[in-house]
């Protein structure tokens, strides 16, 4: 169970030469686990995340330093799309392909990458992708209709559900439930400890109480380094640094 | 009681300001309802089924049927085949080149290759329509020894290009950053990710924008004159001279006994140009919801 499926070393990013947004951090990540990235607003937490599916590559002025192992590998060494079809994402904002219909924005990982799939193996992969982020019921008599007409709720759950159909071993998540009510919240919650026995999660949230209920460890950012990173429960209770019990206090954020 | 007067002198200010305001709106729309009112007034008793299918008549048969009191024979078919070919053909080579050109300067907004396309593509957008007529002519024309609907097609096409890459460029910048950002985090190699989310997403505003590059340049007289020169019949070959509404608009008005047919191929003009606009609008509306 506590296999660890990403180890991030000496990892340094830097959007200037002067400028460091994530300052030589360190961690493991346990395989089948979620983890939590929190901090306040700037403190790198979504930069970090999205250096594990190299998404700073998009950026030429970014630099990025240290290793990431992903099952051993140095993900800055492979190819982007390879490693992202190992390390699926899912945004803040829910943003379905708007040309496309639900089968498609499923399907999407695969059309993107040329993959060709038959009919059948497609429909397999709709169903049980729809169904293991809880949508199939609601969707099913209109899955050639477009991604946009569904609620936000539902749009995110269809992303996650994009993301998950090419099989990730790890799932990003930056603030996945911030632009959604608190019901919408609460089944996306309930979706991600379903999902955890399948892919492992990392998430990077704004709000504590998500942390504290989902996410088996959590990293506490500030000012782009790592400055806490335990069980979440003992992080919550016990924090051993002054600026983590602060920031979980409510003394800023 | 001095500020009881002051507050209502600023309340009598503002409402000065909203009259003046749309008064003045008012009077920007009129011409449009004037010119569409005249052309509508003068043009509609023209248009027939003769007008549309038959060619431009001869000066000389029109004096003839005017002496024996008939109507004006013939129509203008020949410059709505024209147009209509000249504009497929500009179309054909403006949309791909202008909408790839578009791509690269939304793709790459920051490089110093951008700021020059995208300065030369703003020059040529405001370069007058007789200079792009002229230089054609002495590229499409002079070696070919002769006027033809091709030479015309290329000088719409110029005027097509600068129009077809801001609204391409413009509709991919409006894009959401993070519809990119999924779509490469899915996996997806740059090409696809252009091809089958980005162009696609924008497809309602790109539509918009070649409509409205069309319904500009389908009224263009001068780069014409010097290209594609014109033509009394049907012409259905793009090497050959060939006529257009606008190029019959000036002919007719140079000849004092075909002068009425004027107002009716005004009328048809306008009619189109108010179709392509306002499907443009329709496109656009269906986009934005």
């Amino acid at each position: 169970m506590d296999t660890n499926i990403i180890s991030i070393k000496n990892l340094n990013i830097s959007y200037t030469s002067s400028v460091m947004s994530v300052k030589n951090v360190s961690a493991d990540i346990r395989q089948n686990q979620i983890t939590a990235i929190m901090g306040p607003s700037g403190c790198g937490k979504s930069t970090l995340l999205r250096a594990l599916n190299r998404m700073h590559s998009l950026y030429k002025n970014i630099t990025v330093t240290g290793q990431i192992l992903l099952e051993n590998q140095n993900i800055l060494e492979m190819p982007d799309i390879a490693v992202r079809r190992k390390i699926g994402m899912v945004f803040q904002q829910p943003n379905p392909f708007p040309t496309m219909s639900i089968a498609e924005n499923v399907m999407a990982g695969y059309t993107l990458s040329g993959i060709r799939t038959n009919r059948q193996r497609r429909a397999e992969i709709i169903e049980t992708t729809l169904k293991s982020v809880g949508l199939w019921d609601e969707v099913k008599d209109v899955l050639t209709k477009r991604g946009t007409f569904l609620s936000g709720g539902q749009q995110q759950r269809l992303c996650i559900a994009r993301a998950l159909a090419l099989k990730p071993k790890v799932l990003l998540m930056d603030e996945p439930t911030s632009a959604l009510d608190p019901i919408a919240t609460a089944r996306i919650e309930e979706l991600l400890l379903q999902l955890k026995n399948e892919v492992t999660i990392v998430i990077v949230t704004h709000n504590m109480g998500q942390a504290r209920r989902i996410a088996s460890r959590s990293m506490f950012m500030y000012l782009g380094e790592l400055i806490e990173y335990d069980e979440t429960e003992r992080l919550f209770t016990s924090p051993s640094h002054q600026q983590t019990k602060a920031y979980l206090a409510g003394h800023f954020g | 009681m001095k500020i009881n007067t002051n507050t209502k002198r600023r309340y009598a200010q503002s409402k000065m300001l909203h009259i003046g305001v749309c008064v003045t709106a008012f009077l920007s729309a009129l011409p449009l309802a004037l010119i569409l009112g005249k052309v509508f007034y003068e043009g509609i008793g023209l248009i027939n089924w003769q007008f549309i299918t038959q060619p431009t008549p001869t000066t000389f048969k029109a004096m003839m049927a005017i002496n024996n009191g008939e109507p004006i024979p013939g129509g203008i078919a020949n410059g709505i085949v024209g147009t209509l070919i000249m504009l497929l053909l500009a179309s054909l080579i403006a949309i791909p080149l202008g909408v790839m050109c578009g791509t690269c300067l939304a793709e790459n907004r920051h490089s110093r290759y951008s700021h020059v396309i995208s300065y030369m593509t703003d020059l040529l957008q405001g370069t007058p329509s007789i200079i792009i007529g002229i230089v054609v002519y002495v590229w499409a024309v002079v070696p070919f020894h002769g006027y033809s609907a091709l030479a015309g097609s290329i000088a719409l096409c110029i005027m097509m290009l600068p129009l077809i890459v801001r609204s391409t460029e413009e509709a991919l910048k409006m894009l959401p950053a993070g519809l990119k950002e999924s779509s490469l985090a899915l996996g997806g190699d740059y090409r696809r990710t252009v091809i089958k989310v980005l162009l696609p997403s924008a497809s309602g505003s790109i539509v918009t924008g070649i409509l409205l590059a069309m319904s500009r340049v389908i009224g263009e007289t001068a780069p014409l004159m010097f290209t594609a020169l014109g033509c009394s019949l049907i012409q259905w070959r793009a090497d050959l001279p060939m006529s257009s509404l606008p190029m019959l608009i000036w002919q007719f008005y140079n000849d004092p006994v075909l002068q009425p047919l004027v107002w009716g191929t005004s009328l048809l003009l306008l009619f189109i140009v108010l179709m392509l606009n306002t499907t443009a609008k329709i496109i656009n509306k269906r986009v934005s919801h």
